[in-house]
């Protein structure tokens, strides 16, 4: 498994590499006019244009750009913003707070999701099962911004028992509310899957094995059946992380959360390639760390997977 | 090949699974429609699908109102006889609206989860069969895709493929916006399958075709896709409803379905910052989405029960 | 059993450390704090400035807020009438209206203590003209002598020979033609001094800006927050009732209104057309809503390089099509005013109802119109940026267009400004778009001059007529700002006739102040008075 784990790791690097250049590509294809808009409803001053693409090198062929860039990185320069903020400065204060953010959404999410899996696959059809369905895809159909909005008029400003908005460096309890709200659409993902899991695997040969062996229900509920039906379960947290932490653009906004979302969104809209380049190269070595852990814990959850 | 998930000595009491037999592939289906006809879920769901689809080809049949003709005088008027489900910001008729948004919505909905389970499970199931390199490429592959938000990648194939200020017939923007999706959701559906083929492609069911001198193709298909199928198909069908979000994201960043053409993401995403003044703007978009993805998942359930080989 | 128990648990503990791991680096560097006495901090909606907070480099909002908390020019503009008067001048005169002297008053300092000079103002003003220094504002500059020599990007000259030092206190400005309105653009934030910091280490400025307003710079969390504090030695006669404001970064404006109303956010520097939706926010906010008419126009500029939009009557027809007051009413709730020439009623020189009979909704006559005009071809698109909530209002008309014009009609949005802006500048728009201004000062000539005469930096119609340039230069060169102000109407009548862009309706500047807040206000130019705040008694 170490062996395992050191390669996967170290097939980090050429898929970064990758990400990187691509999304550079992207950021640049977004535009050919990198300072359209930048001097508000007037078109930039040549002096400020040659001044500019001189220092963000926008003069030089996008694979240069990049090039130049991944230099940068190797001596811990991220680059700057057009408005001369380090892109460094700008992750390190961002990103701790989209991580408890989505730490809390996921905690939530499996708590809550699983349990409500739980109760509905073991309960089988019935009135449990439909009322949990019907809730759960009642979530799915809102958008987060109708959940986000509800909540905060009705907690925030009719009942008063929640802020309407999160302090600049919140605390995991200061994001409790806004983390239900990001989790809710994954939570009903996670109770439907649970489910499903469950009932594909009470069939399963080796749970009757375990019946037969007189074990009791509990045990087997949660030795046997709940372990590996588990696992589709957990592909798709591990996959959702990276989505809760980047793309929790929505929820940020309703809650102003100073998170990477918003930081992506704002840099997109912007035309920031430096400050989007340098977040999305932090999520997708997130992304890929969470993968690896969730391949990992596939042989912990089902003993017939075995890395060597 | 130390990369590969290597599969354990078989262990007593951990077999999986029964063989599916050749005599029995042509009984699946004819057995499954018999199982389905007597299920009252099937049956409900299938009604509400029949009655969605004649919604999407004939609006005509549902209403003779004009879904986009504008009186501002009228705007956000509440649900009357006149007009049932109210009237939104620009004085339309919702339930026109809601009437013509089927067809776009569904179109998108249906298309984008076919086509990224589709997608995802193929590359899956081939990840979770072949292992070794071929997974290790094809998920550092699925791993750049994921790594692109969904906004920039959006933005930057929708832009790319029309003009600014250029007129898209609403066909090729549906496919335009199915394929966009499809192309950043993919990976997804991806894990899930292969996950699932994970565990499949090392019991003893498995192993006893490949033994039997089976072909990839004949055991991924035959064996071990309707042993992984549960997971996705819940995956796509509850995705259906997030894929009609997904579309009213792109229209309200101005790259999605767009008027003329109605659609349920649309008419939603219209009414985002007047929820409060004209919430029925919003409840009956969003309980035409609710309804639909009710149906799909039931019809998904029923559907899985049915072919589940063990399930008999 | 045993044997896959014990298995399991190696591995969970492996993986446990790793997720520990990731978890480490994660949370490693912490976030920003504020700080402060909360008692005597007044807390103000803001987003994130696109540039470096230097006067010469900021031309939007964001920046434009927080450099006015730090800066005091020449001239400032009345918080309610935006009507101008001098602030750090003393006197500005001009005999030809050409070479302007200007004296300023004594004993103003920088935030560092050093004295503000004339030197201070002439400095700041020939570094924004300097090309290689690639200042945003350099066009500001472009009427002072000598600006064709200094504002290349390779230029070597960094000097205006236009701008003179005579005392410490006094200095002369000549520019290349007379421009009798110069006094009064002299607030704009491109006019700004600059201390002898900002030129010796200007990475040091920008980390930590000094200027000669009323609040000094304590500590700014880039995407987080901006605070700024009293200067006690503040020279300027609106001295700040409060000690600190602090400049909240919101990226939803909802999000910041919903804390104006619970209490925590004490200033918003607009309002949400959600809550403005049925006259919520007066209801909310109470005596804490509030308005005033602003500098802010709306327009459907049509590609005039584009030969299917050449036909005057043709974008007459189209004027007449839109039922302005019906789209004001029913989607901003009555508040914005319908448009009846470009101007704003609150700027010098604005003559009402310049446009007429062109700026009337008359769907009958804009038909008779578009016929007489030979009908137009194939189907029209109006496109407009969806990333400033302009999807509604655009809708609105383009749906009046088809329906009272009879022809093929269709929005078609960009996702961002900047993608509007590249469009505009390449000259590339195939449709009527999108054009909002914001008056740089408050006369009639910042709603022209830069949008309408040939060849200008804001002009994306692409119009040209000599007959309006040659009323514009009369207008500059008039004797009195009042006979100024009297060409400059003659000139927006002529560009009316031709209608370039059709005037839709300006909006007022509408903010909102929480319960904490007595006095709050916002400039007819959409700033914020950073000296104007007055918290209620504490009690």
């Amino acid at each position: 498994m170490g062996r395992y784990t050191l390669r996967r790791l170290l097939q980090l690097v050429p898929v970064f590499l990758g990400t990187t250049l691509i999304i550079y590509y992207l950021v640049w294809g977004l535009s050919d006019d990198p300072f359209a808009g930048k001097c508000g409803q007037r078109e930039c001053p040549a002096s400020y244009v040659a001044t500019m693409t001189e220092r963000l090198n926008l003069d030089d062929p996008v694979l240069l750009q990049w090039l130049k860039y991944l230099g940068g990185l190797l001596t811990g320069d991220f680059g700057r913003t057009f408005s001369g903020n380090e892109v460094s400065e700008l992750i390190a204060n961002a990103a701790p707070i989209s991580f408890r953010l989505a730490l809390v959404a996921v905690v939530i999410e499996i708590v809550i999701g699983i349990t409500a899996g739980l109760v509905s696959g073991l309960r089988g059809r019935g009135y449990v099962d439909s009322l949990i369905l019907v809730s759960t895809l009642f979530l799915i159909s809102l958008p987060v911004f109708v959940t986000g909005l509800v909540v905060k008029q009705v907690f925030g400003v009719e009942l008063g028992w929640i802020r309407t908005s999160v302090p600049p460096d919140p605390t995991i309890l200061d994001l409790f509310v806004p983390g239900l709200v990001l989790g809710s659409l994954s939570m009903a993902f996670v109770a439907r899957l649970t489910r499903t899991s469950l009932m594909e695997n009470a069939r399963a040969d080796f749970v009757r094995t375990a019946v037969a062996k007189g074990l009791s229900r509990r045990r087997v509920v949660l030795a046997h059946m709940l372990r590996t039906s588990l696992i589709p379960v957990v592909t798709f947290i591990g996959t959702d992380l990276g989505a809760l932490m980047g793309g929790a653009v929505v929820t940020e906004g309703v809650f102003n959360i100073r998170g990477l979302g918003g930081l992506v969104f704002t840099g997109i809209q912007r035309q920031e390639q430096t400050q989007v380049v340098g977040v999305v190269a932090l999520l997708v070595i997130i992304y890929l760390v969470v993968n690896l852990i969730v391949d990992l814990l596939y042989a912990v959850l089902d003993p017939r997977i075995r890395y060597d | 090949m130390t990369d590969t998930l290597r599969q354990e000595p078989s262990l007593a009491g951990h077999d999986d699974g029964a063989v599916v037999s050749p005599q029995a592939e042509s009984g699946l289906w004819s057995d499954a429609w018999k199982q389905l006809r007597r299920r009252p879920l099937f049956i409900v769901s299938g009604i509400v699908i029949v009655v969605l689809l004649v919604m999407a080809l004939f609006p005509s049949l549902f209403t003779g109102a004009d879904p986009t003709f504008q009186v501002l005088d009228r705007s956000g008027e509440a649900p009357s006889a006149g007009s049932w489900f109210g009237r939104d910001l620009f004085g339309r008729d919702v339930y026109a609206r809601a009437i013509y948004g089927a067809g776009p919505s569904l179109a998108v909905g249906l298309l984008a989860s076919l086509g990224t389970v589709l997608v995802g499970s193929l590359a899956g199931l081939t990840m979770g069969y072949f292992r070794g390199l071929t997974d290790s490429v094809m998920s550092r592959i699925a791993e750049i895709f994921a790594g692109i938000p969904f906004v920039l990648g959006g933005i930057v194939i929708l832009t790319s493929l029309n003009k600014p200020g250029e007129i898209v017939g609403s066909t090729r923007l549906v496919v335009q916006v199915v394929l966009t999706i499809v192309l950043l959701s993919w990976p997804l559906a991806m894990r899930i399958m292969r996950a699932a083929a994970l565990a499949s492609s090392q019991q003893d069911y498995v192993k006893a075709a490949r033994a039997l001198g089976a072909g990839p193709l004949r055991i991924m298909f035959r064996h071990m896709l309707p042993n992984c199928l549960a997971p996705v198909l819940v995956y796509g069908t509850i995705q259906l409803g997030v894929f009609i979000g997904a579309e009213a994201t792109l229209s309200y960043l101005g790259i999605g379905l767009k008027d003329p053409v109605v659609s349920w993401g649309v008419m939603i995403s219209e009414v985002q910052a007047r929820i409060i003044q004209m919430p029925h703007a919003l409840f009956f978009p969003a309980a035409f989405l609710v309804v639909t993805v009710l149906a799909f998942v039931m019809m998904g359930d029923a559907l899985r029960d049915a072919l589940d080989p063990r399930g008999r | 059993m045993t044997r896959f128990t014990r298995r399991g648990r190696s591995r969970w503990i492996a993986v446990g450390a790793l997720v520990a791991a990731g978890a480490l680096v994660l949370s490693a560097c912490g976030g920003g704090g504020g700080g402060g006495d909360q008692a005597q901090t007044v807390s103000i909606e803001w987003g994130e400035p696109e540039n470096p907070l230097i006067p010469g480099s900021t031309n939007e909002q964001n920046g434009g807020d927080a450099i006015d908390a730090l800066f005091t020019g020449l001239v400032k503009y009345d918080p309610k009438t935006g009507q101008p008067s001098n602030a750090m001048a003393d006197s500005i005169t001009s005999t030809d209206n050409t070479t302007f002297t200007v004296r300023i008053k004594p004993n103003w300092t920088f935030h560092d203590g050093t004295p503000v000079t004339a030197q201070s103002y002439v400095d700041a003003w020939n570094w924004t003209a300097f090309g290689p220094n690639g200042a945003q504002n350099q066009s500001f500059m472009e009427k002072i002598q000598g600006y064709d020599q200094v504002s290349a990007e390779n230029a070597t000259v960094n000097q205006l020979s236009g701008l003179r030092v005579v005392d410490p206190t006094t200095f002369t400005v000549t520019l290349t033609q007379p421009f009798t309105i110069f006094p009064v653009t002299l607030g704009y934030t491109a006019y700004f001094p600059m201390p002898q910091k900002f030129f010796a280490d200007r990475a040091g400025y920008e980390s930590a800006p000094v200027g000669n307003g009323p609040f000094r710079f304590v500590s700014r969390t880039p995407n987080q927050e901006l605070d700024v504090t009293r200067y006690d030695q503040y020279a300027g006669d609106d001295k700040p009732q409060v000690q600190n404001l602090q400049f909240r970064v919101y990226s939803d404006l909802n999000t910041a209104y919903s804390d104006v109303v619970s209490g925590s956010l004490d200033h918003i520097r607009q309002i949400p057309s959600s809550a403005l939706a049925g006259d919520r926010w007066r209801q909310d906010l109470g005596p804490g809503a509030q308005l005033v008419p602003g500098l802010v126009t709306t327009a459907l500029t049509f590609p005039t390089y584009d030969p299917r939009f050449q036909n005057p009557l043709l974008r007459k027809a189209f004027s007449m099509a839109i039922d302005r007051q019906a789209i004001i009413n029913q989607l901003f709730n009555g508040i914005y005013t319908p448009a009846d020439g470009y101007a704003t009623p609150s700027v010098q020189g604005y003559v009402p109802n310049q446009c007429g009979q062109t700026c009337t909704f008359d769907p009958n006559g804009a038909k008779a119109l578009l016929a007489q005009a030979g009908g137009v071809q194939g189907p029209i698109t109006l496109v407009a940026n969806s990333d400033g909530g302009n999807d509604e209002w655009m809708q609105a008309i383009t749906n009046q267009l088809r329906q009272n014009l009879g022809i093929d009609v269709r929005y078609s949005p960009v996702p961002t400004f900047q993608e509007a802006r590249r469009l505009a500048n390449a000259k590339q728009y195939t449709g009527p778009f999108r054009a909002a201004w914001q008056g740089d000062y408050p006369n009639i000539e910042t709603f022209l001059s830069q949008l309408y005469r040939t060849g200008a930096s804001a002009n994306d119609a692409g119009y040209s007529n000599p007959a309006f340039d040659a009323a514009m230069t009369a207008g500059d060169a008039a004797p009195t700002i009042e006979a100024a102000n009297q060409a400059y109407a003659n000139a927006e009548k002529i560009a009316l006739n031709d209608m370039p862009a059709i005037p839709l309706w300006s909006r007022p500047v509408i903010w909102g102040d929480g319960q904490r807040v007595q006095t709050g206000l916002q400039t007819p130019l959409n700033r914020i008075d950073a000296s104007a705040f007055v918290l209620k008694p504490q009690g």
